[in-house]
């Protein structure tokens, strides 16, 4: 709409160097600053919608916020906490994001550097379609095959580490924490791969040519010259995995029995997440409920952005060294 | 402690596409040895057959003999790798690790090889940096990334890196081409200095390089783009450029050609 008016504008007679007013260049200006000013309104109005939703619950709120382990919106007096859920989110991403950084790592490099071009691209396709799976039938896979098929392993973990008491099982159905890091793991496997091996891709051929020329074997090539190189890489990708682990809502709801605990043992049921809890009450919530569990989403926003900020600041702290200025 | 080189009969193919074909010469001990002919003549791909290097790119092979004094480096059962530790490498672009500091991309082949004592690494360190003639100007900045340096003070630094693992043979791949006029001086100064210990070969596009700083000189050249590159002669630099036996290579240095 804006573009008919300007297409009739005549070509300017050229005093050259006064770009500014050359049609293309203001339309793509006019289109660039309005999709970044977009983007700003965007984030402010969640932010604020959010906050604003969240005090209101909060001012009812005659638990403490933080610290009450129950969640009961739609009592009288209200009570509600976040403890629970904020434990139950980071400790399931914390081990999505052990078991699947390093794997992830793995594969991306034998894509990238070991496997022949015949199978690396085979492989790269399959990794990219684990990546298109609607994470609600992950969430049916996990409630299906996986939750009965881990008692075994669980019973093993008692055995050896249960001592541990984080590793103690009492033989239930397998509807842990545990179990929803494991899925996660799956399902943030084919982001944190992708993008991993695309960073190890792009790492410089000088650079492995110059670790080769002093004798560096493969694997201490790619510890001299692409692992350094891609590190920033793999922590980026590593935060967008922890991202979606962190707001992943279908499938932790589906394999996780939750209760409003912290469990001192990962394999035991119980426990839960933000997005978990949102997806499970928001139904049946009143207004204030409603209220509350946006209240939670709030506090899952902050944590993600905490998360980001971090990873921001590691890769910044490294940057003298990167690849980038090579 | 430099060792001399005897290639017999040598070809190297990309593929299906012949490179180089039937090169044979000797490279003597203690000299600097300089190829040169027109780009694609497969001077630097040769340069490559020497320490094994030309293998690593895809569809990349060699037929033939490359002696270092007795031993075949192509015989079965010899490891490219260990080849690759006892023939160093400078390549044409400064290539210095970026994620390393000066003092651990010196180190850096010492710390494949094995375990040193902080102190030994220390005194190698010096002792190739000063080989290198960069000693004075990064001595106290050992820790600051290498990729900080200029370009002719990072191609030092990668023939400190190269020299710190005390090769027999050092190779360079056009060394001078990305550097000014002044750094290239300072590294032809330095290539006459290495040559006491090393035996060096060097690719370069620059005739009067080759003059200044070599003893020998190679001249390859190619009879058509898609024809295998061959040597059409060696010999002493100052014959080669004076009174060169075939008339190609003439053609070549004096401009009348390529």
């Amino acid at each position: 709409m804006d573009i008919a008016p300007t297409a009739s504008v005549p070509p300017p007679k050229a005093p050259p160097g006064n770009s500014a007013t050359r049609p293309g260049d203001r339309i793509f200006l006019g289109l660039s600053k309005g999709s970044g000013i977009t983007l700003l309104v965007i984030m402010a109005a969640i932010a604020v919608f959010l906050t604003w939703r969240a005090v209101v619950a909060i001012a009812h709120n005659e638990g403490n916020f933080l610290t009450t382990f129950e969640w009961n919106p739609n009592a009288n007096p209200p009570v509600f906490g976040i403890a629970v859920l904020a434990y139950g989110t980071i400790v399931s991403s914390i081990i999505a994001m052990v078991l699947a950084v390093p794997v992830a790592v793995g594969i991306a490099l034998f894509i990238s550097h070991y496997a022949p071009r015949r199978l690396a691209a085979p492989l790269g396709y399959v990794v990219d379609l684990l990546a298109a799976v609607p994470s609600i039938i992950y969430g049916l896979w996990g409630a299906l095959f996986l939750v009965p098929h881990l008692t075994g392993l669980y019973q093993w973990l008692d055995d050896y580490l249960g001592w541990t008491g984080v590793f103690a099982y009492d033989g239930g159905a397998a509807r842990s924490l545990f179990t929803a890091g494991i899925l996660l793991a799956i399902m943030i496997l084919p982001i944190v791969t992708n993008v991993s091996r695309e960073v190890f891709k792009q790492s410089p051929k000088m650079h492995e040519e110059a670790a080769l020329a002093l004798g560096a074997t493969r694997w201490e090539v790619v510890r001299m010259a692409v692992l350094p190189f891609g590190r920033s890489g793999v922590i980026s990708a590593s935060m967008l995995g922890l991202g979606r682990a962190l707001g992943e809502t279908m499938a932790v709801a589906t394999v996780l029995s939750p209760s409003f605990l912290i469990n001192v043992s990962l394999l035991n049921p119980g426990g839960g997440t933000f997005a978990q809890n949102i997806a499970a009450g928001f139904k049946e919530a009143g207004d204030l409920g409603r209220d509350a569990l946006i209240a939670s989403g709030l506090v899952l926003f902050v944590i993600t952005l905490l998360v980001n900020g971090a990873a921001r600041l590691i890769i910044a702290r490294r940057k003298e060294y990167s690849g980038a200025n090579a | 402690m430099a060792k001399r080189i005897d290639v017999s009969g040598l070809t190297a193919y990309y593929g299906s596409h012949k490179a180089i074909e039937d090169i044979s010469m000797s490279i003597e001990p203690r000299s600097v040895t300089a190829f040169i002919g027109p780009s694609g003549c497969g001077k630097s791909t040769f340069l490559r057959t020497l320490n094994r290097m030309h293998e690593v790119t895809p569809g990349g092979r060699v037929e033939g003999k490359v002696m270092l004094d007795n031993e075949d480096l192509y015989a079965s059962g010899v490891d490219p790798v260990s080849v690759r530790r006892t023939i160093g490498m400078v390549f044409q672009r400064p290539n210095p690790f970026p994620t390393m500091s000066i003092y651990d991309n010196v180190a850096a082949g010492l710390r494949l090889n094995g375990s040193y004592k902080k102190s030994e690494l220390d005194d190698v360190v010096e002792k190739s940096l000063k080989g290198a003639n960069l000693w004075n100007e990064v001595k106290d900045r050992l820790n600051r990334p290498g990729s900080g340096l200029s370009g002719g003070q990072q191609q030092r630094l990668c023939i400190a890196r190269a020299i710190a693992v005390e090769p027999k043979v050092l190779l360079m791949d056009e060394p001078c081409s990305a550097l000014d006029p002044i750094s290239t001086l300072a590294i032809e100064d330095l290539i006459g200095e290495l040559k006491e210990q090393f035996t060096i070969v060097i690719v370069t596009h620059n005739m009067q390089q080759a003059a200044r700083v070599s003893d020998r000189t190679a001249f390859f050249n190619l009879a058509a783009i898609g024809q295998p590159g061959k040597l059409v002669e060696i010999d002493d630099t100052e014959r080669i450029f004076s009174n060169p036996s075939v008339q190609a290579t003439e053609d070549y240095i004096s401009g009348r050609f390529g």
